[in-house]
Formats: structure tokens, sequence, C-alpha cells
């Protein structure tokens, strides 16, 4: 699946609280799922998944967004530590990752 | 909900009224805030005409206890704090500094001199922002506005792979969809508004138009748009390739080609997916030829409150935005070469100095490695992973909220900052006038051995 990080406004209000804190953390370890992948990987709301790409893997709780407000086949999750995990370094000589465009495998991760 | 807001701290007698402050959240450098500010809490309780993120900026940046300086995670004083940073510069073979939108103008010449005197590099937020946007200026040139312009003229506005209601709240409002405008008297009313984008997000309800394109598709569409401004033919499965259909884009060319006054706002989805600075130099050519019919202009919509500043300040003194070189003793520019992400992941910088922005956090993994292996100097408002990592750790005042300076609009127009309140922190430029001191007293005196 394309694994699209970008800003949001939860993200952006709990930064200015701090990085380090458990809003920061919780807002950029969430992924919003179409829902009809997630019923495809038999995925529920609040779910742990695991992204892995080429470079890194972790480990995120999924959310479902309805299909006509995310395509099937996409992930976003509000970019931070948990995104970067997966970003490759080659930046094809501009000085930018590809940062918005990533190639994921995702998995459940059993409880 | 913001902490200020939701506990409500007693009202003290001692309040301040800060008319016409600046918010320096993010780029848009909103002027027109009035803030309420509690002198005896240090804190800011109210703050008029800001949006949910300025909100969140003004109500949490109070004051922090933290120490000044630690070194190797132990308090020291502010003078061991700069001889220190200033050793682990002056002793490096390849120091960087990172960083810097989060700062004034003033705060900024400083580091660039700091890099200059130790033939060091330089690179700011840019180069993982609109530094492709920045490139393709270079090589396509830029027509342009100020959003004031924007304001009162535009009746045509596109946002291409941006989400402004959820990083930029007030770009709608105060400068380019809601305002009425001396030419554009019924605010949104006389406007058409498109957005283009992989996905619907918060933004989508306010265009009059929603173009979905296919991830990775932008320069693709971009091209296509540029053909049918001039009259060519396109492939016919432009809809396959693109998700967009013919008939929307011949609209859309039709729409761009009559309007009175047209402007292409760019997000980071141009820049940060397939294509970048050839998707941010499609859209300056796609507005370039868009003049032969109507006034058309684009403008990158920035991230960081002056981050603008930085890539103005990074010009002026070194001749080039980003990404800048001394090893040679004079100013090399090669985005890729240069550029932080690359110069940490290649492994080839031994010492950074990090001011007002979080790598370890936003990097790519294998850059973020390296980050952890060598001597780290931070200045930061807060804790952040950078911070965490660093050697010698300078806790600093808020830019805007405790100092005043000058920073960039991300149109290009500066404006000046009214601090709120004092901090017992000292200011990013303190600091860094601090360890360029230093640095050039210690060079002065190695010149001086190599020369005896």
């Amino acid at each position: 699946m394309i694994l699209v990080p970008g800003r949001s406004q939860k993200q952006g209000t709990s930064l200015n609280k701090g990085k380090l804190k458990d809003e920061y953390l919780e807002v950029t370890t969430t992924a919003e799922l179409n829902e009809q992948d997630m019923r495809r990987l038999k995925l529920s709301n609040g779910d742990k998944i695991r992204l892995k790409s080429d470079i890194g893997q972790t480990v995120v709780t999924c959310i479902s967004k309805k299909e006509e407000d995310l395509p099937s086949g996409m992930i976003f999750i509000p970019y931070g530590p948990s995104s970067s995990q997966l970003m490759g370094s080659d930046t094809a000589a501009s000085g930018m990752p590809m940062s918005k465009h990533m190639q994921v495998e995702v998995t459940k991760v059993k409880s | 909900m913001p902490e200020a807001a939701k506990s409500k701290p007693k009202e003290s007698k001692n309040i301040r009224i800060v008319k016409d402050a600046t918010c320096t959240f993010c780029g848009c450098v909103c002027d027109d805030m009035e803030l309420t500010v509690d002198l005896d809490a240090h804190r800011i309780t109210k703050a008029k005409k800001a949006c949910v993120l300025g909100r969140a900026w003004f109500y949490e940046h109070t004051l922090e206890d933290r120490p000044v300086v630690l070194i190797d995670g132990k308090e020291a004083t502010l003078d061991e704090g700069l001889d220190e940073a200033a050793r682990i510069l002056v002793d490096a073979k390849f120091p960087i500094t990172y960083g810097l939108s989060d700062c004034p103008c003033e705060a900024q010449r400083v580091a660039v001199d700091i890099m200059d005197t130790i033939n060091g590099n330089i690179d700011t937020t840019t180069s993982v922002c609109h530094g492709p946007s920045g490139m393709a200026f270079q090589g396509v040139g830029e027509s342009t506005a100020t959003l004031g312009e924007i304001k009162n003229r535009a009746d045509l506005v596109i946002y291409w792979g941006g989400n402004p209601a959820e990083s930029h709240p007030r770009h709608f409002t105060r400068y380019a969809v809601t305002p009425k405008g001396m030419f554009i008297p019924n605010g949104k009313k006389d406007r058409t508004v498109v957005l283009v984008d992989v996905r619907k997000t918060p933004s989508t309800p306010v265009a009059d138009i929603f173009i979905q394109v296919k991830p990775g598709k932008d320069f693709e569409l971009l091209w296509a748009l540029r053909a049918l401004v001039k009259g060519k033919k396109i492939s016919e499965d432009i809809e396959e390739q693109t998700g967009v259909s013919r008939e929307v884009l011949d609209d859309l060319v039709e729409r761009m080609k009559n309007c009175q006054f047209g402007v292409l706002f760019m997000g980071m989805g141009l820049t940060m997916t397939r294509g970048r600075h050839f998707n941010s130099g499609a859209i300056y050519s796609l507005a370039s030829d868009l003049n032969e019919f109507t006034h058309f202009v684009a403008k990158p919509v920035r991230g960081h409150g002056n981050v603008t500043g930085a890539d103005n300040v990074v010009s002026w003194q070194t001749g080039y935005p980003f990404g800048v070189n001394f090893n040679r003793g004079y100013p090399r520019f090669n985005p890729g070469e240069f550029t932080t992400s690359d110069v940490l992941a290649r492994g080839e910088a031994d010492a950074a100095m990090i001011v007002a922005s979080d790598p370890a956090s936003n990097f790519s993994k294998k850059a973020i490695e390296h980050l952890e292996k060598i001597p780290v100097i931070s200045m930061d408002v807060k804790e952040t992973h950078t911070t965490r990592l660093s050697r010698v750790r300078f806790a600093v005042a808020t830019y805007g909220i405790n100092t005043g300076g000058t920073v960039y609009r991300m149109d290009d127009v500066p404006i000046s900052l009214r601090p709120a309140f004092d901090s017992p922190f000292p200011t990013d430029q303190e600091v860094l006038e601090g360890i360029c001191q230093r640095v050039k007293k210690m060079l002065s005196g190695s010149k001086a051995r190599v020369a005896a």
C-alpha cells in the first residue's frame, strides 16, 4: 500500500505541548486506512498494525476512513518519528527524501 | 484543548495586553493578534484572532523548569556550554548547522557567520520543505505576488498538494478565500476555489471544485494542463494516467485563462513526492504560461514561522538559499550534496549544531543513526528527540513570545515581533553570538600559533 505522511491539526496542537509527550506520540502513531482495506485486512478500529518498507518497520494503531475520503490502497499518518522509520535516505540529488509516497506492507499485529 | 484554556488559572492583576502581536507558529505569520498576558504566571491567557494552532502555540509556551545548559546530561553554566559548543565545532572536520526556521533573522545570520568562520556546512529546514521549489525557482523563475495582492485581487485560487485547513488555518480566512478585498468586494462569493490533492481532507469542503489526482501523478497532470493552455494535444489516456478526466481539465483550463487574477498555491504534496522539483517547476511554468492570457502567480505555502526568513538570510550572506558548504573557503550550493539529510545519511558530518528543529524525529532512519554517533549541539524551547541525543543542550527563549526580532512571512514580507513576557532563558541569538565569539577567538589563537 502507499503511505502518505502529512500534517494534521491535532499533530500541530500537540507538538506545542511537546514532542515527547503522550498526546504527540499517540497522534503520530495513528494511521488512517480506507474502510474497504480495513475489511480486506480483517482490521478493526484500534488494532495494531505493522508497516514495513524496504528501509524499516514500525507498529501503529489503525482507524478507518470512509471510502470517499481516502482512496483504497492509501494510508495516511501524521508524520513524525514513526513514519521516519520507514523513510529512505535517497533524495535523488534534491535534498528531499521521498517522504510522501512510500510503499509499505501492512500486517496485523496479534495482541 | 490547550492547557491554559482547560485549567483556567486564577486571573492575575498584573495583566499586559499586547496588540498587533505576531504568531510565529506557521508561515502565515499573522500579525494581528491581541494577547492577554498574565505577567505573574508568565503565560498568555488569551490570544484574540489566533487560529487553533496559534492558540496552542501561545498557550503552551510558558516558562518550563529546565536547566539552561546540559552537557552530557549534566547541568552546566551558560559559559561552560558555550565553551564546549565552540570546542566541538572548531575540532570538527565537517561541522554542519541545520534548522533555523523557528528563530528570528538576527539569530540566523549569526549561524551563517559561524559556519563561514569554520568552513562548515549550513542548511535549513527548507531542504526538507520547499527546497525543491527553491531549486525550481532558480530554473524557471517565479511569477509572484504578496498575500495582500492575492487578498485584494485573486478571483481564482488553486491549492495543489496542501491541506491549509489543518496546517495553515488562517490562510483561508485572512489571505486567500474568505476575506473581502479591494477588487473582491464579496469575499468568497467572488472567488472560485479549486483544491487538487490525492485524498479528501478537511480543506476539501472549502473548495468549489475538488480534483483528486492519483498519487505520484502531479507532474503528468500539470504538464497536461500546460499543453492544454497552449492549445496542444494531450494523450487520450490522461484520465487513466492521472485519475482526472479530460472534461475536468478543459473546464479548469478555461477558468484559468479567463480569470482576472489567478494564484496557484503549492503544498508539500508536490515537493515531498515523486517528481519533487520537477513538480514545483511545472507549477511555476504553468503560472508563467497563463500570463499570456491573464495575470497568474504561483506561491509555495511555507510551513515554519521563519523558514522564509532563513531562505532570505542565507541567500543574502552566501548567495544561495539552503544546502551551502564553505569547505573550500567560499560558498558552494548543491542540493543532494550539501543538504543535511544527505550529509548525515552518507556519514560525512562529524559534528552538528541544530537550531530550533528536530531532525532526530523527522529525518530518514539512516540520517538519524548517524546523528546519534556524532557530537550534537542543540538549541530548542522544548525537549525533543534531537535535544535528547545532544551532547550540549541549550534551553532558549521562545521567539515572538519572549523575544523580538524579524521574521519573514511566506510571501517574503518582513514583520517585526512584539514579545509578550520576559524569559530567564537566553535567546537563540545570544547563544549563537556566544559560540561565534569563542569560535573566532579559538581560531585566531590557533592561527597565531601556526604563524609563530
